[in-house]
Order: C-alpha cells, then structure tokens, then sequence
C-alpha cells in the first residue's frame, strides 16, 4: 500500500476518534487506566535515561571546552538547552515509541485477529474511538509531565556529574542553568511534547487496527509502526522546530 | 425475522456470494452450513454490517439495514448478540467485566445493576463462579459460555453464532448446543449458527441453510437434510464413514 493511501485511511480513521462517545463513564475510566499503563509505567524508564543523558552531556561538554575564553558554566548552559529544546521533548518521545507505541501496535492488532474489534462494532461501539480516543488523551496529558521530569532529571544528572568528576563546580553549573534563560523555550517543548504524543499513539494504533493475519503480521505491524511513528515524528519535530522558534 | 434478498459480495476479482436469497425466522435455530470457504462467514459478516454488500439486502425485521442511518443501525446494534469462533472476549477484562461492559455502554445500569445482571447471566451458562477470572483462566468452553453470557447480556433480538462448538470435545460441543436451543426458545429471539459440524444440525437446528460455492443451495429442516438426494448435499452431510453407515440404516 503506498504513502498517501495510509496517509488517506489514516485521516479517514482518524475521524472517527473524535466522534461522541456512547457513554462518558466508560471513556473517562479508560483514560485513567491509560494514564496509569502509557504515563505512570514510562517514568522509571524515562528517569534512568534522562539522569545518565544529562549527566553524559555534562561531562562531554565539559571535556570539550579546552578554551579559556568559553566559561565553564556554558555546560549548564549547554546541558539545559540541549535537555530542553530536543532531548526530553524529542527523544524521550522516540524511546516511547519503542514503548508505548509497539505495545499499542500489538494490543490493538491482537484485539483485530482475534475478533475482539469486530465484537466492539458489532455491539454498536465506535471501536476506533473507544481503543484510540483514551490512550490519545492519556498521552496528551501525560507526556507533557513526563518531559518536564525528564528536563529536572537531567539537569540533575549533569549537575550531579559535573560535581562528581571535579570538570564544574556546583555553583557555575547552577549558574549556567539561569544563564539568559528563555521561558518560551518551555512552552515550546511541551507543544512539540503533546503533538507527539498524538502520533506515538495513533500510528501504531492505526497499523495495529488495520492488522490482518495472526501472531507473525502482529509482530510486523508492532515494527512498523515503530519505524513509521519515528519518520512521521522527526517530520513533524522539523515543521514544529521552524513554526515555533522561526 | 432476519430476511436476505440478492445479496452480492465479491473481493476484487473473487465472487464470494452469488445471490442469496434466505430468511432467518424467530425463535428458531437457522443454522448455515457448508464446507470451509463456501462463504458462510461472509455470509454473516455481510449481515451483522461488517462487510458491505456489493448488492441485495439485510432486513431485519423489514428494516433494510444498508440503507439504515448510522443511529438507526446502532438500535439494530445493540438488538444482536454474537457468539465468535475462538469468543473474542476483552483479555483485559474479567469476565464480569466482559458481561457488563454492554451494559455499561449503552444503558444507565447502576454499577450493582451491572453486577447483578452478569451474575445471572453466569448462573444460565453455568459458570456461578467465573465472575472474577480472566479469559486466560478460562478453557475453551467456559470462553464460549462467557461470550454466550455477554451475547445475552443486552437482552438481544438476534444471536449469530459463528462456529459454537468448533475446537472442543463432542460432550461440551454439545453442552453448547443446548445451550444456544434453550436461550432461543427462552426468549424466543431470531439465532442464527453457522457450523460445519452435523452434529449440531442434527441436535438444534430448525431451519437449515446449505451454502455450496457461495450460493444458497438447499434449505429445509433436520428431518429432510438426512433423506434429502441433492447430491451436493449428500456429499457434504454423509462425509464421513460414520454418516454413511447412519445414510445405509436410514435407507433400510
């Protein structure tokens, strides 16, 4: 099937998300179950990662400037903008396409071969909107969160490195941090954090729906949707990149 | 009463049903039959709105559900049970869960409601105790059970059963059966169970629907597909050396 077929389907399916739910209660207790498997069981993961990435690039920055002329407390500087701008937003959203997104991609395709999704729309329920509609919103909610304690994380982990190798003291790392500090540069990351979150759920729920077969084009939709999730993602990581900070 | 009339469905160059003309009636077991591949889940898949038909019609009850509005084909929606091969329950849910999870879509049930509701119907399949067991715990009867309690759950009009007893031993094959005859003539709903298996014709079918290369070949009752000479039929029912020694005593 070619790009612009999936990506057709794709809009098509996806208007079925936004229809009315048949009953609020049911969704609103989906969501919060999605809260908790999409949101809650990512941190830890997240966490471990942001704590080691920003102490990495402290001590990498810090071996790199060999200048007198560059400060010392450029690492803050450094550290904070890299975790800001691309690694907690961006990253951290490709790691949980490898996460969240497979694992949507074969719990859905599993409910498709297994006739779970025809006993939904058999019961009169919209199965798009009832499987996608709360781990969507899930997402949108949690991973904002989720990147804002990546960024703390992170700092932390450089900081805590930068003081544990002897390259920067406490302090300079601090002051880098507060270093010509760009609020805006928040509320970018937590936009480019939400519009992902959209895509590393509906694209490996959409490949996941549209499974036929049995256990082996499961596991072949589980890896392509991954690898679609990440290009459809770095495509629109450069189209927000040039919206936002343009 | 379900009613099809010239109903077409092909897949690309493949012509799966070939003009199927066929009622389903009230309160009665109509069972299609027909070897692998001759189109009986299409069939049914055509009729609960799965697959769209190429041409002809569904009629439920007069009502002719392509041409339905999507609210009017949700009301029809919530009228059909259906029962799935391997049963299709929710593996996230309990059975509990499954049972009330219609229930919870679709009516105002308070949750006590709910569990009541389920409750009786785990009582009328036989499982008083499953309530708070997941599908993996379950063998492959009690899955079919469970789906047969969450089919009823709703109260529904139609039940289609695809395959009942398929994957499991004669004796719960059977249990099955009786199951779905009882729950028809209880609430006198319209059921609808495509199998290839003779038993099941033999033990509950009332009206019988013999599809062959994706035409409606032959209809009648239990009585008359045993003494019946449309050769394709005699092929498919007296298949087995068991039938045909079953075809000799009959013929005696």
């Amino acid at each position: 099937m070619g790009l612009f077929t999936h990506i057709g389907r794709y809009v098509l399916w996806m208007s079925r998300v936004f229809k009315k739910p048949e009953k609020w209660r049911v969704y609103r207790k989906q969501i919060f179950f999605e809260i908790q498997s999409i949101g809650y069981a990512s941190l830890g993961l997240v966490a471990l990662v942001s704590l080691f990435m920003g102490a990495v690039l402290a001590i990498q920055l810090a071996y790199n400037i060999d200048s007198p002329l560059i400060p010392m407390y450029t690492v803050g500087f450094g550290v904070r903008d890299s975790l800001i701008l691309e690694f907690s937003p961006t990253i951290i959203s490709i790691i949980l396409v490898g996460k969240v997104g497979s694992s949507i991609a074969s719990e859905i395709g599993t409910m498709r071969v297994t006739d779970q999704i025809d006993a939904l729309d058999i019961m009169g329920v919209n199965s798009t909107g009832y499987l996608v509609g709360p781990k969507m919103i899930a997402a949108v909610i949690c991973n904002p969160f989720i990147a804002i304690i990546s960024m703390i994380l992170g700092m932390f982990g450089g900081y805590a490195a930068g003081i544990l190798t002897g390259e920067v003291p406490g302090n300079t790392f601090i002051f880098g941090l507060q270093y010509a500090f760009q609020p805006y540069y928040i509320t970018y990351a937590l936009i480019k954090t939400a519009v992902f979150a959209v895509i590393i759920t509906t694209v490996p729920a959409y490949f996941g729906y549209h499974t036929s077969g049995g256990a082996l084009e499961v596991g072949r939709s589980s890896t392509v949707s991954v690898v679609y999730s990440i290009v459809v993602l770095l495509t629109f990581n450069l189209i927000l990149t040039q919206m936002l900070l343009q | 009463m379900i009613e099809v009339k010239g109903l077409n469905k092909s897949f690309g160059e493949h012509h799966v049903l070939k003009n199927i003309d066929a009622q389903f009636h009230k309160g009665q077991v109509n069972i299609i039959i027909g070897q692998s591949g001759s189109g009986k889940t299409v069939l049914t898949k055509c009729m609960v709105g799965l697959f769209d038909v190429d041409s002809g019609t569904v009629e439920y009850d007069g009502n002719d559900f392509a041409s339905m509005s999507f609210k009017e084909k949700l009301n029809v929606r919530k009228d059909i049970g259906m029962l799935f091969q391997g049963g299709a329950l929710f593996d996230s849910m309990t059975v509990e869960e499954n049972i009330m999870f219609p229930l919870a879509m679709f009516t105002d049930q308070s949750l006590a409601e709910r569990r009541e509701r389920s409750q009786f119907c785990l009582d009328r399949v036989n499982l008083p105790k499953a309530a708070k067991l997941f599908p993996s715990e379950l063998s492959g009867g009690m899955k079919k059970r469970v789906a047969i309690a969450r089919a009823i759950a709703t109260n529904p009009k139609y039940l289609f059963c695809d395959e009942p007893n398929s994957g499991l031993d004669p004796k719960t094959g059977l249990v099955i059966d009786q199951l779905i005859k009882e729950i028809t003539d209880e609430y006198n709903i319209t059921t609808i169970v495509i199998t290839h298996d003779m038993n099941s014709v033999i033990e509950i079918g009332d009206n019988i629907h013999f599809i062959y290369k994706g035409e409606k070949w032959w209809e009648g009752s239990k009585e008359e597909i045993l003494r019946t000479n449309n050769q394709e039929v005699v092929d498919f029912v007296y298949a087995s050396k068991f039938m045909k020694r079953v075809r000799a005593d009959l013929a005696k």
